[in-house]
């Protein structure tokens, strides 16, 4: 085929045209959210003393960090979305939740006493959380890589690792109201565990699914 | 009509990128007076990287860029400059292709297009890739791509002929170039 004919083919298409990858991003973000709060609330539920657990600082503490990690996640991948930014600005924001677990992780290291370090990081049901929040990041992350195929990331699967990032987070915020465990130790080492899965799934599946 | 064809002199950037911008809002000429304004550079600029691999179609790989270019078009903002993001398409397609040819290897740098001279005359390229993978394509996308690209009749004559309307020729068009786009990946023509 000569190169003119398949110009005025392509041409020929010029209308039609997907949605644009931040447009994408945001509708990804708000129906994953709708999709894993709606099965959060038919599986589990909030925990029952959840009106006074929210008065601690430990509880509260699960839901920032975790959601620290999905929006800063976010703005790197608006940006990886995009074939001509090959280091996006926002990727030292991706250190913000690290190192707010580690401070985190530093404080109860010095207020509780050494005999309850172990007993607080195995906390009551670990297999659990590193059970159910893959489960409640399913659906965003599938949305998410959705919206990253409308984009054209140069790398395919540090793309999908960054759409696990925000799905790991958006399922452990959920997961963090239905949890018993607050102590950092626990967050740090299971919820950790648990995002570092749906990162890895991120990425296998970006390798597969977001080239171009 | 803008300084989108001239060979060199003034970068054609801010005319392309006009080009681009009428593009996305439905423009069909103007995208496709970018699209060739833009072929004579990718050319260039693939067989410039063609070299050290040697015993591939140059032809192959401009229209391959120029597939990727309209599949992920909707990626360029509207606000940013155009020239990074098409050199940016062109070096992954490049390195796409040097890939499927089993050499990794560096790739021309960034801004080549900028630089290079213009406009060796298109080659006559008689069965090419592309045109293989089109007989890949399942059966109403054959006929529709085929129509299209191959025979050049229009959207508007491919709907009468296939007692189609043109919204369904539309969307099995792009459906078939997105899906040639996949082949391509899958390892080219068997």
């Amino acid at each position: 085929m000569k190169t003119d004919d398949f110009i005025a083919a392509l041409s020929a298409d010029a209308p039609q045209q997907q949605t644009p990858p931040r447009r994408a991003f945001a509708i990804a973000l708000v129906v994953g959210a709708i999709i894993a709060g709606g099965a959060f609330l038919l599986t589990l539920g909030p925990r029952p003393d959840f009106m006074h657990a929210i008065q601690t600082l430990r509880f509260d503490f699960k839901f920032v960090v975790t959601l620290v990690l999905a929006i800063s996640a976010l703005l790197v991948a608006r940006d990886m979305a995009r074939p001509e930014v090959h280091r996006s600005g926002m990727r030292p924001l991706l250190l913000a939740a690290p190192v707010l677990l580690i401070l985190a992780v530093a404080l109860e290291l010095m207020v509780v006493p050494p005999d309850l370090w172990m007993p607080r990081l195995i906390g009551h049901n670990m297999r659990f959380c590193t059970t159910m929040i893959p489960l409640f990041a399913l659906g965003p992350l599938v949305l998410l890589l959705w919206a990253f195929r409308r984009g054209a990331p140069d790398n395919p699967a540090r793309a999908g690792a960054v759409a696990g990032l925000i799905a790991g987070g958006i399922g452990a915020a959920f997961y963090a109201a239905h949890c018993f465990d607050d102590s950092p130790l626990f967050v740090a080492t299971w919820y950790t565990l648990a995002i570092g899965v749906v990162t890895g799934l991120g990425a296998l599946l970006g390798s597969r699914f977001l080239r171009w | 009509m803008p300084a989108a064809n001239k060979p060199d002199g003034a970068s054609p950037e801010m005319a392309w990128a006009e080009l681009m911008r009428a593009g996305l809002a439905g423009d069909a000429a103007a995208y496709r007076q970018l699209l060739e304004a833009i072929a004579p550079r990718l050319r260039k600029f693939a067989v410039h990287g063609l070299m050290r691999i040697g015993n591939a179609d140059a032809e192959d790989v401009v229209q391959e860029i120029l597939l990727a270019i309209h599949l992920k078009r909707q990626t360029w903002m509207q606000d940013q400059p155009f020239l990074p993001w098409l050199n940016a398409i062109a070096r992954h397609k490049l390195i796409d292709v040097m890939r499927r040819k089993g050499r990794r290897g560096e790739v021309p740098i960034e801004g080549l297009i900028d630089v290079l001279p213009d406009t060796p005359p298109e080659p006559e390229t008689s069965q090419s890739e592309l045109t293989k993978l089109v007989s890949r394509l399942d059966g109403k996308q054959q006929t529709v791509v085929s129509s299209i690209s191959l025979d050049g009749n229009s959207i508007k004559d491919t709907a009468a002929q296939l007692g189609m309307s043109e919204g369904a020729v539309r969307v099995a068009f792009h459906r078939g170039l997105k899906k040639l786009a996949e082949l391509y990946r899958a390892g080219g023509t068997a």
